[in-house]
């Protein structure tokens, strides 16, 4: 699952790292790290944080990826 | 997708051409990265259903930045790892891999390293800046000589820094060199950093909050040098880099160097194409339409994000280019909505710029454009806890604010911004310590001295400049 937090609109309020702490990590006092390609197992917990989000700064995958995306193809 | 426009029904539609276009019209895109991507999603979101050409130079589908310099460099993230989301699907042909060569405006059509032509009733161009590279040549060579602008380049400086340097350089105290040095920091390599400027990070937020951050490398390990300048490289005999020569006579004994020395807009391909492309980036009006040489805006060909070059009307439609990650997302949504609207029906760029970054801990942001600035004053915190925020003023306005692990509050001094609220700004509400009360020289640095180069960068005309002389050509 991919993840690009908007770090522009994120404030620090940490709540996705309290839900789901394997994604995200405050890093000092309030600065925001997280897995930009979270495993899988960790769906529920993942959209849980994004519900959570005051700002709404988490952004993840609304579709699976088009094949051709990936291939480079024509 | 948290920020969507409702595109409104247009009463009138003229000779159903727009409509046309939006039904089997042909969309072009080069540079297949964040702006490209986000711009190709709002296409598909404001109902444009003819063909969707994506292209772009990098073999990758469209991966995001920020986190190459600090999740990736942390050993945190695989830099294969940081392909953006799809926010809704795009249903595009994508041409990875292979650069766009040529633009012909009259025929509308963009030519590919690969022989191909694609015509286009709309294009838009997103294609980004590159890392400046080591100017000498032979030097950049030598293996160890890096840059980091790319995925490729983080992977690259990822594997470096896990096999225990002995020592990194970095060169050039900007953003991205200040990062890079931190994450060194972290996995606890040593590092110098040599920048040519008095202090990390002046081109964009002057000396007295460089001098803070000059502080925090330092009290974090870092062996900072500045006001100096790296000379030559020097490698061994089987062409590693080795050391550096330094401007004040010292070596730097070092296996890995990371060049971070700015950046220089991708528009060499626009070149003779008659479109009004630079070394600053391609003009365009509020709307994203880029102009043409002659000063004349084209209405089928746009700009956005890095590459672009935007009149600005809180900064006195100066145009501004902007490194800036959130630029490129909300101009990328503007020219896509642009392009497929009703002249009545275009919005104009007209956001706060707004940047961040991490390192040594602390979390950087910014709004509004400081090194605009000729003041600063210390409104909240104080300098030496590394936990405040700046307000730059220009002119009796406030023009920016910087915030060190102070995040919260910048919506705040945003809307200072957005008001043009007068400089010093007088607010009894938030603490005010001594140190903070009378605004200063924010002390950058004089703009004809290059330094790693600023994120944003000011050009074109001024109202307030008289440097200029008008030569008709008859
Ligand atoms: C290491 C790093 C860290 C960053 N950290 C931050 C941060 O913390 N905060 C922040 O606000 N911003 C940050 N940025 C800046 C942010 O990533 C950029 O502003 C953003 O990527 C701009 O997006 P863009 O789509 O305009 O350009 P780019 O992302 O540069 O994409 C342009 C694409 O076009 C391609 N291209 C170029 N020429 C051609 C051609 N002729 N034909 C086809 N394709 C072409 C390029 O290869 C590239 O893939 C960072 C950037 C880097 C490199
Ligand atoms: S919940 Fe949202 S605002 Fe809070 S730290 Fe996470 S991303 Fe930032």
């Amino acid at each position: 699952m991919r993840i690009a937090v908007d770090l522009n609109r994120c404030q620090g309020y940490a709540q996705c790292a309290f839900l789901a702490p394997e994604i995200f990590a405050m890093h000092g006092e309030e600065a925001l790290l997280y897995d930009p390609d979270a495993d899988e197992a960790q769906r529920a917990k993942l959209a849980q944080a994004v519900a959570a989000c005051p700002v709404q700064a988490i952004l993840v995958d609304a579709v699976d990826v088009p094949a051709e995306a990936v291939s480079g193809a024509r | 997708m948290p920020w969507t426009y409702r595109p409104r029904r247009c009463p009138v539609l003229g000779d159903g051409s727009l409509e046309r276009l939006k039904r089997e019209g042909r969309i072009v895109v080069v540079g297949a990265s964040l702006a490209g991507l986000r711009a190709a999603e709002t296409l598909r979101a404001e109902g444009f259903a003819g063909s969707l050409t994506m292209i772009g130079d990098e073999p990758h589908e469209p991966y995001d930045r920020p986190p190459l310099s600090k999740q990736v460099l942390l050993g945190r993230a695989g830099a294969d790892r940081t392909a953006l989301p799809r926010l809704r699907s795009v249903d595009a042909t994508w041409r990875l891999g292979v650069p766009a060569t040529g633009l012909e405006m009259a025929a509308r059509l963009v030519r590919l390293a690969d022989g191909d032509e694609v015509p286009y009733d709309r294009l838009l161009i997103a294609t980004g800046v590159r890392a400046r590279p080591w100017p000498r040549a032979a030097e950049a060579e030598l293996d160890g000589v890096l840059v980091l602008r790319g995925r490729d380049d983080g992977a690259a400086l990822a594997r470096r820094l896990a096999a225990g340097p002995k020592r990194v350089l970095v060169i050039g105290a900007g953003f991205t060199g200040s990062e890079i040095a931190s994450a060194c920091r972290e996995r606890g390599l040593p590092v110098t950093v040599a920048e040519r400027g008095a202090a990390p990070l002046v081109g964009a937020l002057g000396g007295v909050v460089g001098a803070v951050a000059a502080r925090m490398q330092r009290e974090h390990g870092v062996d900072l040098r500045c006001g100096v300048m790296v000379t030559a490289l020097e490698g061994d005999a089987s062409g590693r880099v080795r050391a550096a020569h330094l401007s004040d006579g010292s070596t730097v004994e070092t296996d890995v160097v990371i060049v971070s020395l700015g950046a220089t807009r991708n528009t060499e391909w626009l070149a003779g194409s008659g479109l009004g492309a630079g070394p600053r980036g391609i003009a365009c009006d509020a709307g994203c339409r880029a102009f043409d040489i002659r000063g004349i805006v084209t209405d089928d060909i746009y700009a956005a994000g890095d590459v672009a070059r935007c009149p600005h009307p809180l900064f006195g439609y100066q145009f501004l280019s902007l490194e800036h990650w959130g630029n490129a997302v909300s101009q990328a949504r503007i020219a896509a909505h642009n392009m497929i609207s009703e002249s009545t029906e275009r919005i104009p760029h007209m956001e706060v710029p707004a940047f961040w970054s991490s390192q040594f801990g602390v979390n950087i942001k910014s709004v509004g454009v400081p090194s605009l600035g000729t003041e600063i004053t210390i409104s909240q915190g104080a300098l030496d806890s590394h936990r405040f925020i700046g307000v730059y003023g220009y002119q009796g306005r406030v023009i920016g604010a910087v915030a060190f692990d102070h995040a919260r509050w910048l919506p705040f001094y945003q809307e200072l911004i957005e008001t043009t609220a007068p400089f010093p700004p007088a607010f009894p509400t938030v603490d005010r310590r001594s140190d903070g009360q009378r605004p200063v020289d924010a002390d950058f640095p004089d703009p004809s001295v290059p330094t790693h180069g600023p994120t944003v960068t000011v050009g074109g005309y001024a109202p307030a400049d008289r440097r200029m002389t008008f030569t008709p050509a008859h």
